[in-house]
């Protein structure tokens, strides 16, 4: 076992890991968060993504030992983040989820190309879900959602 | 799957790193940003006894540069040099191609040095590396030395990089104001493993010009006759310059497909280049 101290959703966290343990099984088996998916574990379907150090990334190929003194956000942690409530609203009424499984890591992910700017066009949205899979393969009505919520965060700004 | 269990370690320096590694020959891997490592562990397709982290050494996120070249470190992420985080020897090509590679969640934490070492014969930093004239800078016991990325690797995922050996970082050629470059991926998927991968560079000012493919069944393939081509302004025959190329290479088992997409994507890359 290995000691560790992050910042999880703005808490400061301290434990002791196995180094084997991925940071995707550490926040769901030993923290609770189970809003992060594990899909393939080997960083191909995108649901365990997760923000570290603001920066979106795969929870399944990241060793909870490497995430010390690192700073994680899941998707339990964005109330009251605008982006992220755009994205929400857009998803609810655009219909952009069916069986869910997918979603946590398609706003996280969202997010992110929102706040970079990528999300101008049906053709950056969709280049940039690219490593996100919905294997109930509703990726038209997430784009529309994606592309709303781009268009409503930049009315707003 | 999960992966089997593992020690772990992170050295405060690279001569830690590697007294770490001379002690536990066979038994340690070097994990940098882990992105095909963790998944192949994951999948059990690699279960090291013991990691030996590398990802935030101040040395190998550290970058350089002296007059003529750019010096990158190994753990520099593809996102950094995708945002121009780092400074760009390439005049735009090094951040064409991070933008190219797999998913913004992998290029945040993937790293030059470890796309280097892995040598995926699929991967973008091989082949476009060697089409810059890069050198890879190696650190082991006995001390620093560099080799050509066109030797460096030597395979399949394999490299000259010896079992207790760390990538220090890469050496990059600066491109004259008036090179020009190529690039060309083939895949079914955005951010996918290429099915071809061509580079072409033509720096006429450094009598440089080097046209490469990836993803060709081996290390990346220089083209000699078609970087000649280059070399000499586009004169004389293109496609058939490339298909000659790509026939010689009889060692690669091209099938039908595979030369056809070869050609085809090499070609582009040099159009990209005369234009």
């Amino acid at each position: 076992m290995t000691a560790i101290r992050l910042r999880i959703n703005g808490a400061a966290v301290a434990e002791e890991v196995p180094p084997r343990s991925s940071l995707a099984d550490f926040l769901r088996e030993r923290r609770n968060l189970t809003g992060t998916h594990l899909g393939c574990e080997h960083g191909v379907c995108g649901a365990c993504t997760v923000f570290i150090d603001g920066e979106p990334a795969r929870s399944c190929l990241m060793l909870a030992v490497a995430c010390d003194e690192r700073d994680v956000e899941t998707i339990e942690g964005f109330a009251g983040d605008a982006v992220i409530d755009t994205l929400r609203r857009n998803f609810h009424r655009h219909h952009a989820l069916q069986c869910g499984f997918c979603t946590p890591g398609m706003l996280i992910t969202a997010r992110d190309l929102i706040l970079r700017g990528q999300a101008g066009s049906e053709r950056q949205i969709r280049d940039g879900l690219s490593g996100n899979i919905c294997r109930c393969t509703g990726y038209t009505n997430i784009v529309t959602a994606i592309a709303e919520a781009a268009k409503e965060t930049s009315d707003a700004r | 799957m999960k992966a089997a269990p593992v020690d772990y370690v992170r050295p405060r320096s690279l001569t830690e790193a590697i007294d770490l590694l001379a002690r536990t020959p066979g038994e340690a891997r070097v994990i940098a940003g882990g992105q095909s490592l963790v998944a192949m562990m994951n999948l059990r397709l690699a279960s090291p006894g013991l990691l030996i982290d590398i990802a935030r050494l101040p040395e190998l996120v550290a970058v350089s540069e002296d007059t003529d070249a750019l010096i990158l470190g190994a753990c520099v992420t593809h996102a950094a040099i995708e945002d121009g985080k780092v400074a760009d020897a390439s005049r735009g090509l090094m951040p064409r191609v991070a933008a190219s590679l797999a998913y913004r969640a992998i290029r945040t934490r993937g790293t030059i040095g470890g796309s280097l070492a892995l040598s995926d014969p699929a991967a973008e930093w091989p082949a476009v590396l060697t089409a810059l004239g890069a050198e890879v800078v190696i650190c082991g016991p006995a001390g620093r030395r560099s080799l050509k990325c066109l030797e460096f690797t030597t395979g399949i995922f394999e490299t000259r990089l010896a079992s207790d050996e760390i990538i220090e970082g890469v050496r990059i050629p600066k491109l004259s104001a008036n090179a020009r470059w190529g690039y060309l991926k083939f895949c079914r998927k955005s951010g996918e493993f290429a099915n071809s991968l061509a580079v072409a560079v033509a720096d006429l000012g450094r009598g440089h010009s080097r046209v490469v493919l990836g993803a060709a069944n081996g290390p990346p393939l220089v083209l000699d006759d078609t970087s000649r081509l280059v070399l000499e302004g586009g004169r004389g025959e293109l496609r058939g310059a490339v298909a000659s190329d790509v026939d010689r290479a009889a060692d690669r088992c091209f099938d039908e497909y595979q030369h056809a997409l070869h050609t085809v994507a090499a070609t582009r890359a040099v159009q990209q280049v005369l234009q």
